[in-house]
């Protein structure tokens, strides 16, 4: 029994071991660029960039080959962030300061088509076909895409409501 | 020397481990659409199969068998097995990006390719000697690569073919693996003779 536990215990630590000098010694010399940039990028895969996720326009950012301004559900404070990152200057006009929104589905207008629901990117939308469909508030991170594609216009983006759960201190003003 | 080549074609031809064992079957199915990863595939668990073969006897002969430990084989095995393939995920990771994005989920998947598995068992139930052992290793990933390449080929010239509407995609890959099988099984002919 100890010989066993004894034994394996052994083995695994030697692997293990080999394992981390390989790992130290094989490491990808990657551009840790594109690493950094795909960490403040939201990391929701919503695509709606035109890029198949975040980890490909972390990539196509880094290489200069998107304008710092591509990601929809990024603010001002996160394009400048982007933008001092990668040391270029952005036009931030374009890039409103949005209130966070989450959407909500009018339950007499939905004609439970499940288009919204295919396209949520966070799976917060309920529903199956010929039903009613729902938001669950707290998955949705507000990127429209069900807004733009629902037939009976039955979905609305509104400002998250301020409880004493979600009330945030006011983001200080951006200099400039 | 003789014995050797004989064990590595056999294993190879007569007995393989994908078409007349069932072994590994996953992959074979899965990553034998285009041809470049399907021998990247075969290459990569040729590697990890040697080495896992070579760790078996090692295992069996300087820890399972001198402490009684034979309980103890599959979990051994596993252990040395997903240590070597997290090895070559690594290797592969380093060498060629490019196989590392279409060889995807099936690289660490080798882990549970049955034929790695499978080749370390059989050697060590046959309680074959060391030289045996590498030979048999070799030969079953010698084996499992060539299968890969035809399949794949095969494949590749199928997808450029007119497939009848109840048989394309998987129903004539399926149907194309047992004719690979059935062509193999004329190798049998080949020990006896």
């Amino acid at each position: 029994m100890l010989i066993a536990i004894a034994s394996l215990t052994i083995l695994g630590l030697i692997l293990g071991w080999l394992l981390g000098l390989a790992a130290h010694y094989l490491q990808v010399g990657g551009n840790p660029l594109v690493e950094q940039v795909a960490a403040l990028l939201p990391g929701s895969q919503c695509g709606q960039c035109g890029f198949p996720g975040c980890g490909a326009a972390a990539q196509a950012l880094a290489e200069g080959r998107a304008p710092v301004t591509l990601c929809p559900a990024a603010d001002r404070a996160l394009t400048e962030e982007l933008a001092g990152l990668l040391g270029v200057s952005a036009d931030l006009s374009a890039v409103a300061d949005q209130e966070p929104v989450v959407a909500h589905i009018h339950e007499q207008l939905c004609v439970g088509c499940t288009r919204c629901f295919k396209r949520c990117p966070t799976d917060a939308i309920l529903g199956g076909p010929k039903m009613i469909h729902a938001v669950f508030p707290d998955a949705c991170i507000g990127c429209k895409k069900c807004f733009e594609v629902c037939p009976t216009e039955g979905i609305e983006m509104r400002p998250i409501e301020v409880t004493l759960r979600t009330w945030y201190w006011p983001r200080p003003a951006l200099a400039g | 020397m003789g014995d050797y080549l004989m064990i590595v074609l056999g294993t190879a031809l007569v007995n393989n481990v994908v078409l007349v064992r069932f072994l590994g079957l996953c992959p074979f199915m899965g990553v034998s659409n285009k041809l470049d990863s399907a021998l990247g595939m075969g290459l990569a668990t040729t590697f990890v199969l040697t080495l896992a073969a070579v760790a078996g006897w090692l295992l069996e002969h300087f820890l399972l068998g001198p402490l009684d430990l034979g309980y103890l084989r599959i979990l051994t095995f596993i252990l040395v097995i997903a240590a070597v393939v997290q090895f070559t995920e690594m290797m592969v990771r380093r060498l060629s990006p490019t196989l590392y994005q279409v060889l995807g989920i099936f690289l660490p998947l080798i882990t549970t390719n049955c034929a790695v598995l499978g080749v370390a068992l059989l050697n060590s139930r046959e309680e074959s000697g060391f030289p045996e052992s590498l030979a048999y290793g070799l030969g079953s990933a010698l084996g499992f690569t060539l299968v890969m390449v035809v399949f794949a080929g095969m494949r590749e010239r199928l997808a450029l073919m007119q497939v009848p509407a109840t048989f394309a995609g998987t129903p004539i890959a399926l149907v194309s693996a047992g004719l690979l099988s059935l062509a193999f099984m004329g190798f049998a002919g080949l020990a006896g003779g």
